[in-house]
């Protein structure tokens, strides 16, 4: 492992709620590494999605920092967040969020719409993508005629098509069987080794964290290991 | 246009309700095409420079006859070129069904002044020349297979003979045509000097007179002209070009352009309502496809656009479905034919067009604004929650 890749300073993320403010995050310091792959833990509620959600750069804290390669999320409006997530963070969600009417390839090439690139050079970038998870064989099925693992790949190639370093899981197998699930983590396993991307995974499953090179626990704000 | 994949993917996520919503809207603009064409016949001004023929008629009604002595003095006007008339004959031939208008007009004149009616030399030196001459238009010729030389029976109503009797026969002595205006060939003439000899009662007097002038631009001066002329006489007279009277008459059915706006009126409001529930239950059934959209990077202003061009592809097909139904049955399938004689001149005018686009381009804004605001404002994070 080398350098820091993503900084947590001090971070503190409360909500207003019916007049109480609930605090999330507490003072929470984190340095993830380049080419980390870490697992976060902890009971519902704790907070896990946000503070994920921070590092993704879809969501700012109330105070303190988030600093990734060099640049400071906590600084950034919305729109500057935005152009930075589609080149550097990919998203992995529990319940793959793909759109029913699109075929699997038009559902990874979504991200890359925001690019520059041509049509060829973007289906090329598909199929490398989709040659990556090994969802390639299926490229013009629609979520509905795939398994739930086979979607979540092409979620998963969505996620990988603009060759982001950060892959943000929450919850990736959540909603598969454990073969399954074991497959989807070999393939995460996979990208971080032999890929080089750096993999932050919420789970609630212990077997599922056995794949990360590290976990952490959060409880009330703090993060314990 | 990359996102257009976007836009199909939203417009195909449910099929039928797109296909049910454009239909809907389709048919709005059918009604809109449909009735703002004959709209236009009731509210448009007339310009009375639109024609070099001018009607004069009788200021208390259009059946009531004017002096024959007018005829002269109409021709002594300065800018007038020629001056015909023509009578409301009635009758029938053979059987009700078989309705067509019968003029008795001065043969040589009338010919004059309607030269866009096109008719042989000798046929018309033929019904100059026959007492009981005819001539018919050529459509209506090939309707009851006539021929020159024909006997052509007509059964009086408004007339009878001197000597009581209520048959008339005019011999067929000419056939005239006008490709402009197909029309105009469902008209017979018959000699006015014969009828006005023949008839029982009525003798000497004149219809309606139509002056053809030399130049349009003088037809108001003209028309004042006439009217000041005949004032605070028995007869006075009302003057103005064809399309100003049918205009009159229309207006007097009441005031159809205004009912036919309101009932536009009502239609597009409920296809507001109509187009605007449609896109926001697509948007808000689709929260976490929007969130996917924002995590990738898609910007507030992309998801904007992006429902607003989903609405306008909604309201644009739609408006070009009803249109080009009211296109096509207004040239195609001769409704424009069958409404010409009664409302004059109803058009569909390129203008009808024009505002059919404007009003769908409105109609995808108000009904599609809602929503995009709703998804553009929509937060990551809280879409990602709901799931
Ligand atoms: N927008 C919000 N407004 C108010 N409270 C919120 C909001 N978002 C999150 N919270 C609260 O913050 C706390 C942490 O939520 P978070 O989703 O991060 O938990 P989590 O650890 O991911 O839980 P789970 O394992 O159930 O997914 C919860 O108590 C939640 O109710
Ligand atoms: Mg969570």
């Amino acid at each position: 492992m080398s350098e820091t890749l993503i900084k947590v300073e001090n971070v503190n993320k409360t909500y207003q709620r019916g007049g109480e403010t609930l605090t999330v995050l507490d003072g929470l310091n984190l340095d993830v590494p380049n080419q980390d792959f870490l697992a976060l833990m902890g009971p519902s509620g704790s907070g896990k999605s946000t503070l994920l959600n921070l590092m993704g750069g879809l969501d700012t804290p109330t105070s303190g920092g988030i600093g990734i390669n060099g640049v400071q999320l906590d600084q950034m409006n919305a729109k500057q967040l935005s152009s930075w997530r589609s080149s550097n963070v990919g998203f992995i969600f529990q319940f793959y969020n793909l759109l029913p009417v699109l075929t699997a390839d038009k559902n990874v090439e979504l991200p890359l719409l925001l690019t520059n690139l041509s049509k060829s050079q973007r289906k090329d970038h598909v199929l490398t993508a989709m040659k990556a998870v090994g969802i390639d064989d299926r490229s013009d099925h629609k979520p509905n005629e795939l398994s739930g693992g086979q979607q979540q790949r092409v979620a998963i190639a969505r996620a990988l098509v603009s060759d982001p370093d950060i892959l943000v899981c929450d919850e990736p197998t959540g909603d598969l069987d454990r073969n399954t699930a074991t497959e989807i983590l070999e393939l995460l396993k996979i990208l971080n080794e032999d890929h080089g991307k750096t993999i932050i995974m919420v789970t609630h499953d212990p077997v599922a964290a056995e794949s990360a090179k590290r976990v952490l626990h959060l409880d009330k704000g703090k993060l314990t290991n | 246009m990359k996102y257009w994949t976007i836009v199909y993917a939203g417009l195909t996520r449910k099929k039928w309700r797109t296909v049910l919503t454009i239909s809907s809207i389709a048919i709005a603009f059918l009604l809109f095409g449909l009735l703002r064409s004959v709209a236009v016949a009731f509210t448009e001004e007339v310009d009375l420079a639109g024609d070099d023929r001018l009607v004069v008629m009788s200021k208390l009604s259009f059946i009531e006859p004017l002096p024959f002595s007018y005829w002269q003095r109409l021709k002594s006007i300065e800018g007038v070129k020629q001056v015909a008339h023509r009578e409301w004959f009635g009758g029938t031939y053979q059987d009700r069904s078989n309705f067509f208008p019968k003029w008795p007009v001065p043969p040589k004149e009338y010919f004059e002044v309607y030269s866009d009616l096109i008719i042989s030399e000798k046929e018309k030196n033929d019904f100059i020349n026959t007492r009981t001459g005819m001539v018919v238009g050529q459509r209506l010729a090939e309707r009851f297979n006539w021929k020159i030389g024909d006997k052509i029976p007509i059964m009086g109503d408004i007339y009878p003979k001197k000597d009581g009797e209520m048959l008339w026969t005019f011999d067929l002595v000419g056939i005239f045509s006008n490709p402009d205006n197909l029309n105009d060939e469902d008209q017979a003439f018959l000699n006015y000097y014969y009828f006005d000899e023949a008839r029982s009662f009525g003798e000497g007097t004149i219809g309606n007179f139509v002056v053809q002038v030399d130049d349009k631009s003088d037809n108001e001066r003209i028309a004042k002209e006439i009217d000041t002329m005949f004032a605070n006489s028995s007869d006075e007279t009302k003057t103005g070009t064809e399309a100003s009277f049918s205009k009159m008459f229309a207006s007097q059915i009441g005031d159809v352009g205004f009912i036919m706006n309101s009932i536009l009126s009502a239609v597009f409001f409920t296809i507001l309502l109509v187009t605007g529930n449609t896109m926001s239950q697509a948007i808000r059934e689709r929260t976490s496809e929007l969130a996917v959209f924002k995590t990738i990077g898609y910007l507030d202003s992309t998801i904007l656009l992006l429902v607003l061009a989903e609405s306008a592809i909604l309201c644009l097909l739609g408006a070009i479905i009803g249109i080009g139904l009211a296109l096509f049955l207004f040239f195609g399938g001769g409704l424009q034919d069958s409404l010409y004689g009664f409302f004059g001149d109803i058009a569909f005018k390129p203008a009808i067009i024009g505002s059919a686009m404007l009003l769908a381009i409105l109609t995808a804004i108000v009904s599609g604004l809602p929503p995009a605001i709703f998804a553009m404002r929509l937060k990551v994070v809280d879409a990602l929650r709901r799931n």
